[in-house]
C-alpha cells in the first residue's frame, strides 16, 4: 500500500485488491447496492466476483439473525474469487453485525447505522450488550453513523413519504462506499435516471440519498483515509455482469440460436437451479420453448420428447432432481438423442441444504445409471464460464447424440462475475443436418464413422420414419434385438463414442509449470480459488501448478501424464474426495483429497495452507 | 347385434397440411401403409391384435402422412404398440410416455401424437403424467389398454384389479379398491373423454376416429383381456350374449337406453342412476336420462362412468368432449406475441443487455 494524496487532503491509499460485504435485513435492498458497486467496480476497470447470502427463510421476522441478507464483493487486478474475508463491512442493524463480524478481517472498517443500535434490535439480534458501547469491537476501524436520520434529512425534498424515504438508506450506505473507494457517483446517477424513470420521487430520493452518503463521508472526520483499488487485466471486450444461472440460461438460447433449432427447456422448481428456468421462460421471442413439468422426471423425459423431435432438448436441475432423472437419463443414452442436463449441485443427501454449494454429485453424473451408460460431463469454472460450458454441451450433445451433464453448483449460480460478449456471428456454428428422404440406405442406428454418431432423423421427415426406444436394439438397423453378440458390440460402441469426444476437446495442460513439487487438481467452482492460492504459492517461489479439469468424462488427453510430471498431488472439492478416488482407480496415483464440505466455497487461505502443509510433507 | 355409431360431432376435419407434397398427402392410404416387417411378440389371442388393426386403418383414413404421426409408449405389453406402426415411434420407460409425448409435440405441433399405455404404465407408475398431459390439455391422444393385470411381469394385479382378486401378488385377494381410468381423465379436466372394447372393431374404430379428430387431449380407455393372465375380464361386456344387455352406447344428446329393443333406460333420481325397463316401470320418456358430452361439468360423465357390473350396465361411447384452447396452440401463441412485441429477435441484442462496459 503505497500512500499518496488525494485532492481532498486525506490520505489515499492503493490497494490491488478489496472485499467488502453489504449487509443489512431481507428488505434493506443490500442486493440491489451490492451489485451496483460490482457494476461501477467493473466499469473502473476491476475484475469482480460477488457472493450474495440470502436468508434461506421467505420472510425471516425483521432484524433477526436468519432475516440478514449479505452481498459480498471482491474486485481488484487479478480477483478469481468473492474474497476470503472482507475488508469492509457495511452493517445496516445489529444482527448484520452479529451474522458478518466473524468473517471481517482483523483491523477491518465497520460502517453501521448508528441508529438501528436500539435496545429492541440489539435484543432480536440477541446481543446481550451495546457492541457500540462494550469494547468489543476494538479491533476494527468503527464508523457508526447516522444513516437513518441523515437518509431521512436528505430525502425531505423529494415530495416522497416517510417509509418510501426510509428504505432509501441502502444508496446512502453506498454514498459512503463510493467515497471509501474512490469511485464516481456519475455512472450510478445515471443508472438510476433508467431505473426509477417512472417514478420521479423515488429517483429524486434515491439519489439524494447516495449524494448525502458521497459527501458525509467527504466531509467527515471519521474518514481519514480512502482506496483506489487496481484495475483489473481482462481481455479487451465489452463486458456485463452474469451470475452462473444466468449465463447457462444465455448459453442455451445463444447455442439453440446457433444450431438452428427451436430450444425446449423442461424443468421443475428446485433451488438453486429455477432461475435458469425464470431466465428461459422471459425469452419466449428466441422461440424458447418452455414446459413447467409436472415433476422432474417428466422434465427429463419431455426434453428427450423434444430432442427427438428435432429441438434443443434441455432440462435442469439440482441432486434431488438429478437423481429422479436418472432413468430418462439411460434412456437418452440408449435411444442415443441429444440432451443437455444441468445440475446445479447442492449440499445432500436427500434434501440436504438446499441453498448451500456441495460438490458431491460428481460420481452420481460420471456412474449414476444401471447398467453401462457413460456419459459426458463438463463443468464449468466460473459464473461466465456456464455460458462457455453450456454451449459446448450442446455442441457435443448434437455432433455426438448423446445426453450431456454439465455440473454447475450453487456457488456458481448465484456468483457473479464479468461477462466478456461474444460476438454471436463469430461463434462456432452448431448446426448439424438432419437426414433427409434423400439420404441413401438411411437407418436409425447407421453411424457416423468419424463420431460414432446415429442420425438424427426427425419425425415430420418424409420415408425416413423410424423406431426407437430403451431396449437394445440391432447395430446398424436398430431393430429390437436380445442377441448376446450384438449387445456386447453396442455396449461397446456407446463406450467408444463417448471416449472420442476427448479428440476435438484440449488436451490437459498444467498452468504455471510442466512438472514440480505440486499439482493442484480441481474441476468445478473451486477453479477461482485454486488459481489465487497457486498464484500466491509460486510468489513465494514455490514449485507448484494447477490443473483445471473442464471435461470429467472423458478427461482430456494427457491428463495421465501431466500428472505423472509431478511429486505430489492435491485435490481440493467441495465433497469427500470423488475426483480423488476417479483419478486414483483410473491412473493408480497417489492424490491427495483436500475436502470441504461446510456448505460454503473453498477460501483462497484454505487451499494455501493445505499447498503449504504438502510441501512440508 | 346392431351397432350404433358412435356420434360424431361437426369438428374440423384432419386437413393435410397444404405445404406438404409428400407422397403419402397425394394418394389414399391403407392399413397396409401402416404395418411394419417387425415380428408381433403379443401372444395368440391377445386384445392387442384387434386394437392395432383398427388403429392402423383408423390412420389410413384420416389421411395424415405417416411422417407426421408418432406413437409413444411407456413400458408393458400394449407399450410394444409402437414398434408395430410404420410411424415414427419412441418406446420410452415405465409410465413416461405423455412426459416423452409432451416434448414431442412442443418441439413440434404439426406432429399427430399418440401415446399407448396400459393400465399399469398409465395408472401406476405413470399417474402423475397421465392428469397433467391430460389437463394442461396437450393435443395428443392417449389409447389406455385396460386389462386389469400385469401381464409383462406375469400376472400380478394392476390398479385396475377388481378388489379381492386373486392374482400371483394377491394369493388372498387384493386389498386395494381399483382406480377409475375414466373418472380420473374427467378429474383431470381431459377435453375429450371415452371407453370402448377391443371386441368391438366397430366401435372401436369409431371412438378412434373421434378422438383422432377431437383438438386436444383426447382420452381413451379401451377395455382388454388379457388371454394368459386374465382372461375374460371384460366378458359380459365383450361376447355377444351378452353385450346387449350389459352395456350402454352412449350417443351425445339422446336418451340413454339400451338392452333387447333398447327396452331399459337410465335415469337419475335423487343424484342415484337407476336403470328401469321400459316395458314394466311406469317410467314417462321424458324421465330417461339424456347424454350431453358436451356439458362443462363433468359431473353427468362422472356418474354415467362410475355404472358397472353387477347392478348396472358399463357404459362405452364418448363421456366428454368439449372444445378448449390446447396446450402447444397457447405455448406458440405466447412465443409469436413475445416475437411481435419485441419486434425483431436479435441475440446480440440479449447478450448485450443491461450495463455493459468496454475494456480496452
Amino acid at each position: 500500500m503505497d500512500p499518496c494524496c488525494s485532492d481532498t487532503g486525506r490520505e489515499l491509499l492503493e490497494l490491488r485488491q478489496s472485499t467488502v460485504r453489504f449487509a443489512g435485513d431481507s428488505g434493506d435492498g443490500m442486493q440491489l447496492v451490492g451489485s451496483q458497486f460490482a457494476d461501477l467496480a467493473s466499469l473502473s476497470g476491476c475484475s469482480i466476483r460477488t457472493i450474495p447470502d440470502y436468508p434461506s427463510e421467505i420472510r425471516a421476522p425483521a432484524g433477526s439473525l436468519a432475516g440478514v441478507s449479505g452481498y459480498q464483493l471482491s474486485f481488484g487486478d487479478e480477483t478469481t474469487t468473492p474474497g476470503d474475508s472482507p475488508f469492509v463491512l457495511v452493517a445496516m442493524n445489529p444482527a448484520a453485525l452479529k451474522v458478518s463480524l466473524p468473517d471481517l478481517q482483523p483491523g477491518g472498517i465497520i460502517i453501521l447505522d448508528a441508529d438501528e443500535f436500539t435496545t429492541a434490535n440489539l435484543a432480536k439480534a440477541r446481543y446481550e450488550a451495546n457492541p457500540l458501547e462494550d469494547g468489543s469491537l476494538e479491533g476494527y476501524r468503527l464508523i457508526p453513523v447516522a444513516m437513518t436520520r441523515l437518509t431521512e434529512e436528505a430525502t425531505k425534498p423529494s415530495g416522497l413519504e416517510g417509509s418510501g424515504r426510509a428504505r432509501c438508506k441502502n444508496f446512502f450506505a453506498l454514498g459512503l462506499t463510493l467515497w471509501l473507494y474512490d469511485q464516481p457517483m456519475q455512472p450510478l446517477l445515471e443508472w438510476m435516471m433508467r431505473k426509477f424513470r417512472k417514478n420521479p420521487a423515488v429517483m429524486a430520493a434515491n439519489g439524494a440519498s447516495l449524494r448525502a452518503g458521497y459527501n458525509f463521508a467527504n466531509t467527515n472526520e471519521l474518514l481519514r483515509v480512502h482506496y483506489r483499488v487496481a484495475p483489473g487485466k481482462l481481455p479487451k471486450g465489452r463486458y456485463r455482469r452474469v451470475t452462473g444461472n444466468e449465463a447457462a440460461a444465455l448459453g442455451l438460447i445463444t447455442a439453440a440460436a446457433r444450431a438452428g433449432r427451436p430450444l425446449v427447456y423442461a424443468g421443475y422448481p428446485i433451488t438453486p437451479a429455477s432461475d435458469i428456468l425464470h431466465e428461459l421462460s422471459a425469452r419466449k421471442e428466441f422461440d424458447v420453448r418452455v414446459i413447467q413439468c409436472e415433476d422432474e422426471i417428466a422434465a427429463a423425459c419431455a426434453a428427450i420428447g423434444a430432442s427427438f423431435a428435432g429441438a434443443i432438448g434441455a432440462t435442469g436441475t439440482s441432486g434431488p432432481g438429478l437423481a429422479l432423472k436418472t432413468e430418462a437419463l439411460g434412456l437418452a443414452v440408449m435411444t442415443e438423442l441429444p440432451l443437455v442436463v444441468i445440475n446445479v449441485q447442492r449440499a445432500g443427501p436427500s434434501t440436504g441444504m438446499p441453498t448451500k454449494t456441495e460438490q458431491a454429485d460428481l460420481l452420481m453424473a460420471l456412474y449414476g445409471r444401471h447398467g453401462e451408460a457413460p456419459m459426458p460431463v463438463l463443468a464449468p469454472a466460473s459464473p461466465a464460464d456456464c455460458f462457455d460450458v453450456v454451449f459446448d454441451a450442446v455442441r457435443i450433445a448434437t455432433r455426438f447424440m448423446t445426453p450431456v451433464m454439465v455440473l454447475s453448483d450453487s456457488f456458481l449460480a448465484n456468483s457473479a462475475e464479468a461477462f466478456r460478449i461474444p460476438e454471436v456471428d463469430r461463434l462456432a456454428d452448431l448446426r448439424v443436418p438432419s437426414p433427409t428422404r434423400a439420404m441413401k440406405d438411411f437407418a436409425p442406428y447407421r453411424r457416423d464413422p468419424a463420431t460414432l454418431a446415429r442420425p438424427w432423423a426427425v419425425p415430420g421427415t418424409e420415408g425416413l420414419e423410424h423406431r426407437i426406444g430403451g431396449l437394445e436394439k440391432q447395430d446398424v438397423t436398430g431393430v429390437v434385438t436380445y442377441d448376446s453378440e450384438n449387445h456386447r458390440r453396442m455396449v461397446e460402441l456407446r463406450a467408444r463414442k463417448i471416449e472420442n469426444i476427448a479428440q476435438p476437446i484440449p488436451e490437459a495442460r498444467a498452468e504455471g509449470s510442466d512438472s514440480g513439487d505440486l499439482l493442484v487438481v480441481g474441476w468445478g467452482s473451486t477453479y477461482g480459488a485454486i488459481v489465487a492460492a497457486v498464484r500466491q504459492a509460486r510468489q513465494e517461489g514455490h514449485s507448484v501448478a494447477h490443473l483445471h479439469l473442464r471435461h470429467l468424462n472423458p478427461l482430456p488427453r494427457q491428463t495421465e501424464q501431466v500428472l505423472r510430471c509431478f511429486r505430489k498431488i492435491l485435490i481440493p472439492e467441495n465433497n469427500t474426495g470423488q475426483l480423488a478416488s476417479v483419478l486414483r482407480s483410473q491412473f493408480a496415483l497417489p492424490v491427495t483429497s483436500l475436502s470441504k464440505v461446510e456448505g460454503r466455497p473453498f477460501l483462497i487461505r484454505d487451499i494455501r495452507n493445505a499447498i503449504e502443509e504438502s510441501l512440508r510433507k | 347385434m346392431s351397432v350404433p355409431s358412435v356420434s360424431v360431432l361437426p369438428v374440423a376435419p384432419l386437413v393435410p397440411d397444404p405445404a406438404d407434397s409428400s407422397s403419402d398427402c397425394l394418394r389414399t392410404l391403407t392399413r397396409k401403409d401402416f404395418q411394419t416387417e417387425q415380428e408381433i411378440r403379443w401372444c395368440p389371442g391377445c386384445g392387442d391384435y384387434a386394437i392395432l388393426t383398427q388403429v392402423q386403418k383408423a390412420l389410413a383414413s384420416l389421411g395424415v402422412p405417416r411422417h407426421r404421426c408418432v406413437f409413444v409408449s411407456g413400458i408393458g405389453c400394449s407399450s410394444r404398440f409402437p414398434y408395430y406402426v410404420n410411424t415414427y415411434g419412441f418406446h420410452g420407460i415405465h409410465g413416461r410416455a405423455p412426459a416423452i409425448a409432451t416434448g414431442v409435440k412442443c418441439a413440434n405441433p404439426n406432429l399427430s401424437v399418440w401415446v399407448v399405455t396400459g393400465d399399469g404404465d398409465g395408472l401406476s407408475i405413470g399417474t402423475n403424467h397421465l392428469i397433467h398431459c391430460l389437463r394442461r390439455n396437450l393435443d395428443v391422444k392417449v389409447l389406455l389398454f385396460n386389462n386389469r393385470i400385469y401381464g409383462l411381469t406375469k400376472g400380478q394385479y394392476s390398479p385396475t384389479s377388481e378388489f379381492g382378486k386373486r392374482t400371483k401378488s394377491s394369493p388372498l385377494g387384493t386389498i386395494e379398491q381399483p382406480i377409475r381410468p375414466v373418472q380420473t381423465a374427467l378429474a383431470a379436466q381431459a377435453t375429450f373423454v371415452a371407453r370402448t372394447i377391443y371386441a368391438d372393431p366397430n366401435h372401436l374404430a369409431q371412438t378412434l376416429d373421434a378422438a383422432a379428430r377431437h383438438r386436444g387431449a383426447a382420452f381413451v380407455e379401451i377395455l382388454q383381456n388379457c388371454v394368459v393372465f386374465n382372461e375374460g375380464t371384460f366378458d359380459n361386456v365383450a361376447k355377444r350374449a351378452t353385450a346387449e344387455e350389459s352395456r350402454i352406447l352412449l350417443q351425445h344428446g339422446q336418451p340413454i337406453r339400451f338392452g333387447k329393443d333398447g327396452r331399459r333406460a337410465l335415469m337419475v333420481r335423487n343424484m342415484e342412476p337407476e336403470v328401469v325397463n321400459l316395458d314394466t316401470d311406469r317410467v314417462a320418456e321424458s324421465d330417461i336420462l339424456v347424454h350431453n358430452a358436451q356439458s362443462t361439468s363433468p359431473a353427468l360423465a362422472a356418474l354415467l362412468a362410475e355404472l358397472e357390473p353387477p347392478r348396472f350396465p358399463t357404459a362405452l361411447g364418448v363421456f366428454r368432449r368439449v372444445e378448449q384452447p390446447t396446450y402447444d396452440e397457447l405455448l406458440m401463441g405466447q412465443i409469436r406475441d413475445a416475437q411481435s412485441k419485441r419486434g425483431e429477435v436479435n441475440l446480440q441484442k440479449l447478450l448485450d443487455a443491461g450495463t455493459t462496459w468496454e475494456v480496452a
